[in-house]
């Protein structure tokens, strides 16, 4: 990617140092001549070390391990969280085998555990946010990036990614006191209409699934916006010209032109809100209801893998009881990284095509 | 002909409309989520709360001056933690290798991006909490040190590698070895950049609560040295609002407003100080 000046820097670094140390010249203060006898002469060390091009490739040979050194105990870090996980989930593992995935009893006093409800939960709650997230943020991002005038969308933008910073706790905060009591009234009436429909089954918390997945959903919208912006303006002008040329309106230009080209970007920016959403703790956990159950109904209080590490690690009863709890966090890396990866490539995959294009 | 392109036309308006929906709705809630904050918080706000320790249950008034003690002490912590890993990690990034150890370690700093935090609160238990006995604010302070990582090193990487060749090459030129080259001249150059970076990456795990749950765990009381349970703002914030205490509702509201500012205080700063001038421009 870095192209001749960098090889040039490589090929200074690699051949062995000869140079003398050269005299530091300083140019003279404003306007007058330097007061003191110091010359430029004078800075030249009178003894210099006999072999200072050995010192220093020593001193480059030490700092550039250093660096080593630190960029590799990032993969050691990385590592050691896989291993960990891995080790410590063991006993469980040994005690339910893959059953864990599939049974749905979670028992701490009985020391029985199946993952199920919890796997359940972070799909569903994932699923119903990105349900809304997608079309609003995807919408706002065409908005954004084709309507407005460049400075307010870049404004609204910035806006935007403060959002993004927005800890998640106090999302959650807000989830509990407006969201949760909101959801409440507003579920009830259609609960007493709906009913009679599984998927609309009371009674009516205020706490579940759905709140879960509108409180995912607002906290992922500003991400999609601000990515999807970003991948929307990527798209070459001539292709927006090209389409507007052969009288296609504005709409058609995104739809047909602009929207296609994106198409990767978007399901990569999709995918990365994906993953946090799956992987979101506090908020959830505030307003899902912790009720270890697969319900069918969007009221219905639930529990997700995230949630329940937050809730029961810290008082784990056995030490089955951690090893599940830690078995839940192996999963729930493993699905991470396999999304993670997913959109990696997605993303990957549109740099080769433009590639290609180009 | 003229109705199919009134059609077309009127297509278009009416997903336009959609989209300027869509962009008020999400503004619009996100609007309202910080001023109903705001409004909240300001409320339940005083001196108090950041000078005295929280009261007994029970008891009005109280601050959580412990939970923004332990924040700070946990965030020095993750600084010590996360700053010379990305620091030093992205500088080789940048500056040697280019080959196999640069891609796993990029690779590798992605994964740790994606991990959620709260398993990555499962590892520092693990790691330091379990061999010790209890928990501490080291713990707290590592676990969010790893969460600083990925994007301390990734800006680290993107800022010096703005800084032109030439400037490289000039001062190899005059002499300089390499390491003093990427000390003198090359970091300097990138610094306003890799700064912003650094507090970014600060001020998103200051708001971190899943991997302190069970790292710091709470404390309702000063945490002193480094080995005990800690308070912290975001923990404080969970604690008290799922509370039952009307009280500890408005400490929680008063405790979020802190929280954001801070957080968001670090984003624009970062952002307008330095964001836009980055190294390629300096």
């Amino acid at each position: 990617m870095r192209g001749e000046p960098i090889s040039s820097v490589a090929d200074v670094r690699e051949r062995p140092l000869i140079l003398p140390r050269l005299p530091v010249v300083r140019p003279a203060t404003r306007g007058a001549e330097p007061r003191t006898g110091v010359t430029p002469e004078a800075a030249v060390p009178r003894t210099p070390s006999r072999r200072p091009a050995a010192r220093w490739r020593m001193a480059d040979t030490a700092f550039r391990l250093t660096a080593l050194a630190f960029a590799l105990s990032v993969l050691a870090i990385t590592g050691a969280i896989a291993i960990e996980l891995f080790v410590r989930s063991a006993p469980a593992r040994s005690a339910f085998g893959w059953s864990f995935l599939w049974t749905s009893v979670w028992d701490p006093v009985f020391s029985n555990f199946g993952a199920l409800p919890f796997i359940y939960g972070t799909l569903a709650t994932t699923a119903i946010a990105l349900m809304i997230a997608v079309p609003v943020g995807l919408g706002s991002a065409i908005c954004l990036a084709e309507l407005l005038p460049r400075r307010v969308g870049d404004a609204l933008t910035f806006l935007l990614e403060l959002l993004v910073a927005v800890p998640s706790v106090v999302y959650g905060l807000v989830g509990v006191f407006v969201l949760v009591p909101l959801m409440r009234d507003v579920g009830t009436p259609i609960e007493r209409l709906l009913g009679g429909i599984p998927l609309f089954a009371g009674p009516v918390y205020g706490v579940g699934l759905l709140t879960a997945g509108v409180l995912l959903a607002v906290m992922i919208v500003p991400f999609i916006i601000a990515i999807g912006r970003e991948v929307l303006l990527a798209v070459p002008q001539a292709q927006r010209d090209g389409a507007l040329a052969l009288g296609a309106t504005r709409w058609e230009m995104v739809r047909h032109v602009v929207l296609p080209y994106a198409r990767s970007g978007i399901f990569g920016a999709t995918f990365l809100a994906l993953a946090r959403a799956l992987g979101e703790t506090m908020a959830v956990t505030m307003v899902i209801g912790n009720r270890p159950d697969i319900a069918t109904s969007l009221f219905a209080p639930a529990h997700t893998m995230a949630a329940v590490l937050a809730n029961e690690f810290a008082e784990a009863v056995s030490d089955v009881h951690l090893a599940a709890l830690v078995e839940i966090g192996l999963v729930l890396f493993g699905i991470t990284l396999v999304v993670n990866a997913v959109a990696r490539l997605l993303i990957l995959g549109m740099q080769g095509q433009e590639r290609a294009r180009a | 002909m003229d109705g199919h392109y009134a059609r077309r036309r009127r297509m278009e308006r009416i997903m336009f409309a959609a989209t300027v929906a869509a962009t008020a709705s999400a503004l619009g809630v996100l609007l309202f989520l910080l001023a109903y904050l705001v409004w909240q918080g300001a409320g339940a706000l005083s001196l108090d709360f950041f000078t005295h320790l929280p009261t007994p249950v029970g008891e009005p008034g109280g601050g959580m001056a412990n939970a923004l003690v332990g924040s700070a002490k946990l965030l020095l912590v993750a600084a010590a933690v996360g700053i010379p890993v990305g620091f030093l990690g992205g500088i080789y990034l940048a500056e040697y290798d280019g080959g196999a150890i640069a891609f796993a370690v990029r690779y590798a700093a992605d994964v740790l991006n994606g991990i959620p935090s709260i398993v990555i609160g499962i590892t520092a238990y693990g790691l330091l909490v379990v061999p010790v006995g209890h928990f501490s604010t080291l713990a707290g302070g590592f676990a969010l040190g790893l969460l600083m990582i990925p994007v301390a090193l990734r800006t680290t990487e993107e800022f010096l590698r703005l800084v032109p060749d030439s400037l490289r090459d000039a001062s190899l030129a005059l002499g300089a070895p390499y390491w003093v080259t990427i000390v003198r001249v090359v970091i300097p150059a990138g610094m306003r950049g890799i700064l912003t970076g650094l507090l970014l990456s600060l001020a998103r795990v200051a708001g971190e609560t899943a991997p302190l749950l069970f790292t710091a765990l709470n404390n309702r009381f000063w945490s002193p040295g480094w080995g005990q349970p800690t308070a912290s703002l975001p923990v404080m914030i969970f604690t008290y609002a799922i509370a039952p205490y009307e009280d500890w509702h408005r400490q929680a509201w008063a405790a979020a407003l802190v929280l954001l500012v801070l957080v968001l205080g670090a984003n624009v700063v970062a952002r307008l100080t330095f964001g836009g001038r980055s190294a390629a421009q300096a």
